[in-house]
């Protein structure tokens, strides 16, 4: 734990000094892009004078001056698999977008969606020292709730303290000040595999960049798709990317759960050059221009050409009716919302207030998607374009980019996280002086 | 995971090199190295290299005269003639001497500074200004120094202003009869006081020879008949108009004499001549009648 706090420090403390100096880079490590996203800091927001908000509802304090996008390389299901290949795509990204910013990045904040993401919610309880709670009775609490073996070994992304509980009264969200004698809180624990993290942060370091955060793609989708209100009362996100769909379920403006699924958009598109035996390209291209999953009569009369230039006439010749490739794709689009539906019933969604479910990512682009997945996952089922950001080009302001938003809008406005409260005492072994000070100072 | 061969899709990716190479060039430091500092010292380094040359450095300089001479000359820039204000003629006409510019001359040409030192050298002159008049007229305002007294040093005679600087010389002292004679080592340094005593021994005026600094410290006047009236270090006005009341009184000076010591303001002392003494003695013993003495 202590181990935790330290690096989760460091990254703070480098993400607030390349804040300070101005410019950040934001890279989306997925299976099928690679996308970088330069941001400038310059200073406080503009708040309007009637009303007190600003104009992008507290997001213009950013502006994204170089985007980039490029096809991804050696990676599989969200996890680094050729460490040389992935470096090349994030310096292609990277080289891209500072061209078009015209400055260079010495900080990156990245996001990825592999490494099994898990979620464990913790619970502790704490006697209060005084009758009044204190910033070091919250850092206590944070420190008595109990970690999971399993989770003490993963490398800890997120720990969010999403609730707190004083005696009797529950949904605190910021409990200082109170009057009352136990303090309880619970947390929200996200951790991934370490491997996979640690491969992240050495193909970062290869491309001459300081890692200075890291985040879940599925919480950075979150945090871009949802509207305030879907965040306050209950709503998953489902971020579809190419090799893993990751799901992310918010109430009270914290994320509680966050899951993944092992299949995406890339699945589909191995399902049609498997059953049509074109390139993989090609049928990445067919699934794009002609893709969909609900049919109708006139599909049957629409022929897809699979020419793909061989000079074979026998191959260059073929046509697919659109219904053919409808009947490949579906099946493969309903088992990722039916494995969705799972994760979710696991992880009890119906019984939030509001169920809402937002789909986003560059799978959930595919036509006729609305009409599907209600049919799976429920009426409340929209498809969630993420926010839009100051300076963000049109190419990179769709589904696909939603994570991407996300991490911008992680790297402006951070949430608390278990690390930036004080860390308790009981952390503090080696200084034995302050703990002598501190205890003199709480005792009297 | 997808290879690119040698025959298939170049390599999108930039070289590791190619990457550095990028954000080498944008970091703002090295571009402004190379945006300003480069350029800059090229230029520099190029025109260096140029100016290197002798003939090239020669009629470089040649032109760069010419450039100069060409505005120097323009009429705007042209002084004509001299005007001098606050000196008597004689000092005018030292200073036309040795004036070092001929008429008509550049301004540029004209080192005003070397010029007004020059004038100030003069003995004559206290302090000198110059300046050019919009016209073409170089205007020099003299204040001149006075002769306020005659300083013998030997056998040489100068007038000198209440500093004491030296203002002409003289090659008699009837040149100047109206100003007081000062005679001795650091006479100079005390002219201001000199010149009051001798505004109150104007009394004495017919028989005022002159003023004698002794020691570097107090005056001695001397009368005609080799009389000398010793003045104290201070106060020295005073013990004057003492001695003129005395004179007044009781015809004091116009006895035989040697002088009158007034060093001691308090005991004023009477320093009798042979003779005189001799005749005192005389009168006392018909007083007392030993006639026979």
């Amino acid at each position: 734990m202590r181990q935790l706090y330290e690096s989760q420090r460091v990254m703070r403390n480098m993400r607030r000094s390349a804040m300070q100096r101005g410019v950040v880079a934001i890279i989306d490590v997925g299976t099928f892009k690679v996308a970088c996203l330069m941001l400038r800091f310059d200073g406080r927001e503009r708040r309007s004078e009637v009303d007190g908000v600003s104009s992008m509802a507290g997001q213009s304090a950013f502006r994204v001056v170089g985007a980039a996008c490029t096809q991804s390389r050696g990676v599989r299901l969200g996890e680094i698999e050729t460490m040389n290949e992935t470096e090349r795509a994030i310096r292609t990204a990277v080289q891209s977008a500072q061209k078009m910013a015209r400055v260079r990045a010495d900080h990156a904040i990245a996001c990825f969606s592999g490494a099994t993401p898990r979620s464990f919610g913790l619970t502790g309880t704490v006697n209060l020292t005084d009758i009044e709670v204190t910033e070091h009775d919250l850092a206590r609490v944070l420190a008595a709730c109990e970690v999971p073996d399993e989770a003490a070994e993963a490398e800890v992304l997120h720990a969010q303290p999403v609730n707190f509980a004083l005696d009797y009264r529950t949904g605190l969200s910021d409990p200082r000040g109170q009057m009352g004698k136990r303090l309880a809180c619970d947390m929200h624990l996200l951790a991934v595999d370490p491997d996979p993290v640690r491969n992240l942060v050495h193909c970062i370091k290869r491309c001459d960049m300081e890692l200075s955060g890291i985040a879940s793609s599925a919480y950075a989708s979150g945090l871009s798709c949802l509207v305030e209100d879907e965040r306050e009362l209950g709503a998953a996100c489902v971020d579809m990317g190419g090799g893993v769909t990751s799901i992310s379920v918010f109430m009270k403006k914290h994320m509680i759960y966050a899951d993944s699924v092992p299949i995406g958009g890339d699945y589909v598109s191995q399902d049609i050059a498997m059953g049509l035996k074109i390139p993989a390209t090609t049928a990445e291209r067919i699934k794009t221009f002609s893709g969909g999953v609900v049919a109708i009569g006139k599909d049957d009369r629409q022929m897809i050409s699979l020419a793909d230039g061989s000079g074979d006439r026998e191959k260059d010749d073929r046509v697919v009716s659109r219904s053919e490739l409808i009947g490949i794709i579906r099946p493969r689009i309903e088992e990722i919302l039916e494995e969705v539906r799972k994760r979710l019933d696991i992880a009890g969604f119906e019984q939030l207030p509001s169920q809402q479910i937002v789909l986003t990512g560059g799978a959930s682009l595919i036509t006729g998607l609305q009409d599907l997945a209600p049919r799976i996952l429920g009426n409340q089922v929209r498809i969630g374009m993420p926010l839009r950001v100051r300076g963000l080009p049109q190419a990179a302001s769709g589904p696909a980019f939603s994570s991407s938003v996300g991490l911008c809008l992680f790297a402006a406005h951070p949430q608390d996280e278990w690390w930036d409260f004080q860390s308790p005492t009981e952390l503090r072994a080696r200084k034995p002086l302050s703990r002598a000070v501190r205890w003199v100072r709480e005792n009297w | 995971m997808r290879k690119m061969t040698a025959e298939g899709r170049r390599d999108p990716a930039p070289s590791l090199i190619a990457y550095r190479m990028q954000r080498l060039w944008l970091t703002p430091s090295f571009q402004f190295a190379i945006k300003a500092v480069l350029p800059a010292a090229a230029v520099a380094l190029l025109a260096n290299w140029y100016i290197d040359g002798e003939a090239i450095r020669r009629t470089l300089n040649a032109d760069i005269k010419d450039i100069r001479r060409f505005v120097a000359e323009r009429p705007e820039f042209m002084v004509r003639s001299l005007s001098i204000e606050g000196a008597g003629g004689q000092l005018e006409g030292a200073i036309r001497d040795i004036f070092p510019i001929e008429f008509p001359a550049s301004t540029f040409d004209l080192e005003l500074d070397r010029i007004q030192s020059l004038i100030e050298d003069l003995d004559s002159v206290a302090s000198a200004e110059l300046y050019i008049h919009p016209g073409d007229v170089l205007h020099i305002a003299v204040n001149e120094r006075i002769p306020v007294a005659v300083w013998r040093v030997g056998d040489a005679l100068m007038a000198i202003d209440d500093e004491g600087s030296r203002v002409a010389a003289l090659s008699r002292r009837a040149e100047r009869a109206d100003l007081p004679l000062l005679v001795g080592e650091g006479a100079d340094t005390a002219v201001p006081e000199a010149l009051a005593i001798a505004a109150a021994a104007e009394p004495l005026k017919a028989r005022l020879r002159g003023l004698v600094r002794v020691g570097q410290r107090r005056w001695d006047a001397v009368l005609d008949r080799d009389q000398r009236i010793m003045l104290p270090e201070t106060d020295a006005v005073t013990a004057m108009e003492i001695v003129i009341a005395f004179d007044h009184a009781q015809n004091l000076l116009s006895r035989d004499l040697g002088a009158v010591d007034m060093r001691n303001p308090r005991r004023p002392t009477v320093r009798m001549r042979a003779g005189a003494v001799d005749e005192l003695r005389r009168i006392r013993a018909l007083e007392i009648g030993g006639a026979d003495l």
